[in-house]
C-alpha cells in the first residue's frame, strides 16, 4: 500500500562479484583520466603570457602627462573627493619660476598618493578628474611583500616621458564629450537627489 | 678479489645513487603528472618544465625546523625513518639490471646480489619495511599516527598473503627457481611471464600497491581521516625520508613487476636485434641495451602506479580488508590451481 507519493524506492542491491573487485570500474576510471592528458590546458603562465584584457578594463592608475611632457594633475583633489574607498592623499605645491616644463599649471601635486590595498578601482577618480590627469589602465598591481608598499607615490604613479602609457581605450570621444559638459551633470544630478532629500 | 670487491662497490654504488636520484624525480613526474592528467601544467617554474623541483623540495626539508615531540620514544622516533629507507632500498639488491658484462673472460652480472632464495629475501625484506611506519607511529605517541601505523601493519599482513600465493604460482611457471635472476633469464626464450600469469600478474601489482602504501591503499597517511597517518609528527629531512623511502619502494616494486612478469631485461626479438648488429655474448652495448629496456619498463610501471593514485579515490577500510581476504586471497588461489593444471601440460611439474 503506497501511502505518499513521495516514497523511494531504495535500491540494496548486492554487489556483483565483478563490482567487488572493482576492475572494470577503475579500468574504465582510468581510461576517462588519460584522455585528460591530452587534453587543452586553460592555464595562462602569468608573467611570460599575459591574459587579454577588456578594453575598458580597470586596473592601476597612471598620472598622465601632457604632450610636452609636463604633469597634467593640478592638485585639485577631486579625485580624492570623489573616491569612495578614500584610497588617494596629495599635497599640493605651487610651480617655481623654470618648472614650466616639468608641470602644466602654477599649482601641482606635490605628493600624490594612491593606496592600492584601499582602492576598488571603481574608476570615479577619471571620472570626476578635471585635467584629463588620471586614468586607469589595463595593467595588473602587482603582488608585494609588505602592506606599506602598497601605497604607491608618484615614482610609481605617473608616467615616464619616454615610455607613454596608452589610455585611448579609456579616452574616447563619448567620454570627452561628457566631460565638455560643464559642472559635470552627475555631479549636478547628485546634488539634485541630495537636495530633494533622497538619495 | 680487489677486482671483485671494487665491481661491487661500484655496482652497489651505482644502483643506490640510481635509486634515489630516480625516487627524487618520481616526485618531480608524480606532480607534473598528476598536473597533466587534471589538465594543468604541474611545476614549471623551477628550472625547464620543473626538472629542478626536487631539488628544491629537498633544500626546502633540509632547512626545515626538526621536532621531536617531548613525549615520543625519542630513540624509535629517529631511528623509524631511518629503517624504513634502508630496508627499502635493500630490496633493490636483487634486482638484476642487465645481462652479464664479460671483461676478460670474467663475468659480471649487473646485480649486486644473487640470492638463490631471493623471491623469499624480497617478501622478508619487503615485510620488515612496515616497521619502519609501526615504529614511526607508535613511537610518536600521537593518536593518529598509532592509528595510521596500525593501519598499515593490517594491510601489510592481508595483502602479503595474496601476493606470496601468486609468487608461488609465478615460481612454479619459472620452473621451480627462487632466484630473481634466473626468473628473469627464464623468460629470454619464449614469452614474459606475463602471459602465462595474467591474473597472478594482476593481484601481484594490486598487492604491490597495497604494500607501497600508495594511493587508492594509502590508508595508513590518509590526510583526510588522520591528519597525516604515521609521519603526523615527523618535520624536516625525517618527514623527507619518510616520503623520499615511499617513492624507492614504487620504483623496486616496479623494477620486481617488470623483471618477475615482463622480462626484465628482455624484450621481444633481442636475439634477432643483437644479431643483426652483430653484437657477441657477453659484450657492454647488449647490457647497455637491455638495462635501458628495463629501466623503461620500470618507469612505465612508475607511471601506471601514479596514473591509478591520481584516478581512483581511497578505499574505505572495510572495502580495504574485503577486497584483500574475499576478493584477492580467493583469486590467487584459484590462479595457483590454474596454474598447476597449466605447467602440469606444459611439462614444468612433474608427479
Amino acid at each position: 500500500m503506497q501511502l505518499t507519493n513521495r516514497s523511494k524506492v531504495v535500491s540494496n542491491k548486492v554487489q556483483s562479484f565483478s563490482e567487488r573487485i572493482y576492475f572494470p570500474a577503475i579500468i574504465s576510471g582510468m581510461a576517462v583520466t588519460f584522455s585528460h592528458l591530452f587534453k587543452k590546458r586553460p592555464t595562462i603562465m602569468y608573467p611570460e603570457q599575459k591574459r587579454e584584457m577588456a578594453p575598458i578594463y580597470r586596473g592601476q592608475h597612471v598620472l598622465k602627462r601632457d604632450e610636452n611632457g609636463a604633469e597634467r594633475c593640478t592638485s585639485c583633489g577631486m579625485c580624492a573627493v570623489a573616491c569612495p574607498a578614500e584610497a588617494i592623499t596629495m599635497t599640493s605645491g605651487e610651480r617655481k619660476k623654470g618648472e614650466e616644463g616639468l608641470y602644466r599649471e602654477e599649482k601641482y601635486a606635490k605628493t600624490y598618493e594612491i593606496n592600492m590595498l584601499r582602492c576598488i578601482f571603481c574608476g570615479l577618480c577619471e571620472e570626476a578628474c578635471p585635467k584629463e590627469a588620471i586614468f586607469l589602465t589595463d595593467r595588473i598591481v602587482d603582488a608585494d611583500y609588505e602592506r606599506d608598499d602598497f601605497v604607491y607615490g608618484k615614482d610609481k604613479l605617473v608616467e615616464k616621458v619616454d615610455k607613454r602609457i596608452d589610455v585611448t581605450k579609456r579616452q574616447t570621444p563619448e567620454v570627452l564629450a561628457f566631460k565638455k559638459i560643464p559642472g559635470l551633470k552627475h555631479n549636478e544630478l547628485y546634488t539634485d537627489k541630495l537636495n530633494k532629500g533622497k538619495h | 678479489m680487489v677486482e671483485f670487491i671494487i665491481y661491487k662497490s661500484i655496482i652497489c654504488v651505482v644502483i643506490f645513487a640510481v635509486s634515489l636520484g630516480i625516487a627524487a624525480y618520481s616526485t618531480w613526474w608524480e606532480r607534473k603528472f598528476a598536473g597533466l592528467l587534471q589538465d594543468r601544467w604541474g611545476p614549471s617554474r623551477a628550472g625547464w618544465w620543473g626538472l629542478l623541483q626536487p631539488l628544491a623540495d629537498g633544500g626546502k626539508m633540509l632547512f626545515k625546523e626538526e621536532i621531536i615531540p617531548n613525549v615520543s620514544n625519542k630513540f624509535l622516533f629517529v631511528l623509524a625513518p631511518g629503517l624504513f629507507i634502508v630496508t627499502a632500498i635493500m630490496a633493490g639488491v636483487l634486482i638484476p639490471w642487465g645481462p652479464a658484462v664479460s671483461i676478460n673472460g670474467t663475468s659480471y652480472p649487473l646485480q649486486i646480489s644473487d640470492i638463490n632464495v631471493g623471491v623469499i629475501f624480497l617478501l622478508g625484506v619487503t615485510s620488515i619495511g612496515v616497521y619502519g611506519i609501526m615504529i614511526g607511529g607508535w613511537s610518536s605517541n600521537n593518536k593518529y599516527s598509532l592509528l595510521g601505523a596500525i593501519r598499515a601493519s593490517a594491510q601489510m599482513i592481508s595483502y602479503e598473503l595474496a601476493m606470496g600465493i601468486a609468487l608461488i604460482a609465478l615460481i612454479i611457471t619459472s620452473g621451480g627457481t627462487l632466484s630473481f635472476s634466473e626468473i628473469v633469464a627464464k623468460q629470454d626464450a619464449g614469452f614474459a611471464n606475463v602471459v602465462w600469469q595474467p591474473l597472478g600478474f594482476i593481484i601481484f601489482f594490486v598487492c604491490a600497491m597495497a604494500e607501497t602504501n600508495r594511493a587508492p591503499f594509502d590508508l595508513a597517511e590518509c590526510e583526510t581521516e588522520l591528519v597525516g597517518g604515521y609521519h603526523t609528527e615527523y618535520s624536516a629531512f625525517k618527514l623527507g625520508l619518510f616520503l623520499f623511502a615511499e617513492y624507492i619502494n614504487m620504483f623496486v616494486s616496479s623494477a620486481v613487476m617488470a623483471g618477475f612478469y615482463f622480462g626484465g631485461y628482455n624484450f621481444p626479438f633481442a636475439h634477432e636485434i643483437y644479431n643483426a648488429m652483430g653484437l657477441q655474448e657477453g659484450s657492454w652495448v647488449i647490457s647497455l641495451i637491455g638495462f635501458g629496456a628495463y629501466f623503461v619498463k620500470t618507469l612505465i610501471f612508475i607511471s601506471v602506479f601514479m596514473w591509478i593514485r591520481w584516478t581512483i579515490p581511497r578505499f574505505r577500510y572495510d572495502q580495504l580488508m574485503n577486497l584483500g581476504w574475499k576478493s584477492l586471497l580467493p583469486l590467487s588461489l584459484l590462479n595457483l590451481a590454474i596454474t598447476v593444471v597449466v605447467e602440469y601440460f606444459r611439462g614444468n611439474i612433474q608427479f
